[in-house]
């Protein structure tokens, strides 16, 4: 068996030890990488800057442990974002698995923030079907949450005095795993009005763009680089601005086993005589 | 009776929420909170059928020693499990986090963790540029790939990231919106099918 043979039948335990060790060698040894801003992010970013103090903003978010990689710097960045501005955040979680995972994270940033729960957030915690949710917090928060996660009337926390519905808040910003976004779009924005930015994985951004071209969302934080960008943005280097150099070794060397795949198949092809 | 009471009720449901986008009275209004809270209500009924379906599922599974029932063990034991602790000591009981924090969301995490390594090896041995449409789809991805990253921005003098803007940006949109509205256009004539008894599979064969 040639080399090229060989290559082409690479075991895979090498391909994974090789993604292993690029993993590890930006964390080892540091590596930073400067990141541009994408204007999909910063007009978050510009949104969230130019609100005024004390105004409300909803941030649903709809992820469970197998993205919060991804997602939780996000959140971090958002809240910490938020807080510093002392904007009030109305939290709550529609994915089922999500919802102990969102509720630790607030509070782990609240207290971090020193901020107090009923005046400067709250956590409505979950409930099914999130297209009939959104439908009725348009109306009322109240109608499908009339107590919040940990089961205390709306109305008696501070914060939620005056606040009824959409028409009560700045922005929606929601963090999502799932194809939640879309409900947010058609029954949220779609009837309410209410400005719209979403914060997704990767993998998910490409299908949203077609609704911020539209002007339907009026921005996409899009995975850890999302994630990455709003951190430097705030300008608070966290998760997301360290898996970044990661991400960006591990995508590298996919693209050089590609490359390198491609090779080998080409000569080959060329030894075997066969033209397509 | 047996069809014909299902589908009038489907035909008013739908006629009503229909209805109220396009009349903006208080009436409406209330119509349309009260379905919001229906939907919700019946929603929790088609949980609990999910759950009787999943129980009967795995207790069949093991009554026959079917092959990986041990797996089917280990479900009933978490379902049955987690929810007693959920109902009796509610969701922010420190056992119910425990349970949370250190079973079900390593777990999770984990399965996710490992796709980088299964998508290694799969791009490794599928992306060839066999044909000019792979090639393309090849060209496409390392584009993406690369110009998603910083990295990308460094090694091409910030090419990448403006190719992968183009490409995420237009013929992504274009063939986005295309798909959409073929489905929107299909899903509004599905609507309009069980709205008018046309499309009764939801009632089931019998």
């Amino acid at each position: 068996m040639g080399i090229f043979e060989k290559i082409i039948k690479l075991d895979r335990r090498i391909i994974f030890l090789v993604i292993f060790l690029s993993v590890i060698f930006p964390l080892i040894f540091k590596v930073n990488i400067p990141i541009n801003i994408t204007p999909e992010v910063r007009n978050v970013y510009n949104l969230i800057e130019n609100l005024p103090e004390g105004s409300v903003i909803v941030v649903p978010c709809e992820y469970a442990p197998d993205t919060m990689a991804e997602l939780e710097p996000m959140l971090y960045a958002v809240l910490r974002h938020c807080w510093e501005k002392n904007l009030r955040v109305v939290a709550c979680g529609f994915y089922v698995t999500g919802v102990t995972l969102i509720e630790q994270e607030i509070k782990y940033m609240a207290k971090q923030m020193n901020k107090k729960y009923g005046k400067d957030y709250i956590f409505l915690g979950y409930r099914p079907y999130p297209a009939a949710v959104i439908n009725s917090m348009g109306e009322d928060f109240r109608q499908s949450f009339p107590t919040d996660y940990y089961g205390t009337p709306l109305d008696s926390l501070p914060m939620m005095r005056g606040v009824k519905n959409f028409n009560d808040t700045k922005l929606v910003l929601t963090i999502n795993a799932t194809s939640g976004v879309d409900y947010w779009v058609l029954f949220g924005h779609e009837r309410y009005g209410f400005p719209l930015a979403i914060g997704v994985t990767a993998v998910m951004a490409a299908d949203y763009y077609h609704y911020l071209n539209s002007g339907q969302i009026v921005g996409i934080i899009g995975g850890l680089k999302g994630a990455a960008e709003y951190e430097s943005l705030v300008h608070h280097k966290g998760l997301a601005t360290m898996g970044m150099s990661i991400q960006s070794f591990v995508h590298l060397v996919i693209v050089l086993f590609i490359i390198i795949g491609n090779i080998a198949y080409f000569v080959i092809r060329k030894r075997k005589g066969i033209n397509r | 009776m047996k069809r014909e009471l299902p589908i009038a009720i489907t035909f008013i449901c739908a006629f009503i929420l229909t209805l109220q986008y396009f009349i903006p009275h208080r009436s409406f209004e209330i119509m349309y909170e009260i379905s919001n809270i229906w939907i919700q209500i019946i929603g929790v009924f088609a949980m609990i059928l999910g759950i009787i379906s999943l129980i009967m599922l795995h207790w069949e599974k093991i009554k026959h020693k079917k092959e990986n029932w041990g797996f089917s063990i280990v479900t009933l034991a978490s379902l049955v499990g987690m929810s007693l602790v959920g109902l009796i000591a509610s969701e922010n009981s420190p056992v119910f986090e425990w349970l949370y924090n250190f079973i079900l969301a390593p777990i999770s995490a984990t399965m996710f963790a490992l796709l980088a390594f299964f998508i290694a090896s799969a791009a490794y041995r599928a992306f060839r540029a066999r044909t000019v449409v792979a090639t393309i789809l090849l060209l496409a991805a390392v584009i993406v790939m690369l110009g998603r990253v910083p990295i990308g921005s460094l090694i091409s003098f910030g090419i990448f990231p403006k190719m992968a803007e183009i490409l995420v940006n237009y013929p992504n949109v274009a063939a986005k919106r295309a798909i959409f509205m073929g489905v929107g256009l299909g899903a509004a004539a599905t609507a309009l099918k069980v709205m008018l008894g046309i499309e009764r599979s939801y009632m089931g064969s019998d």
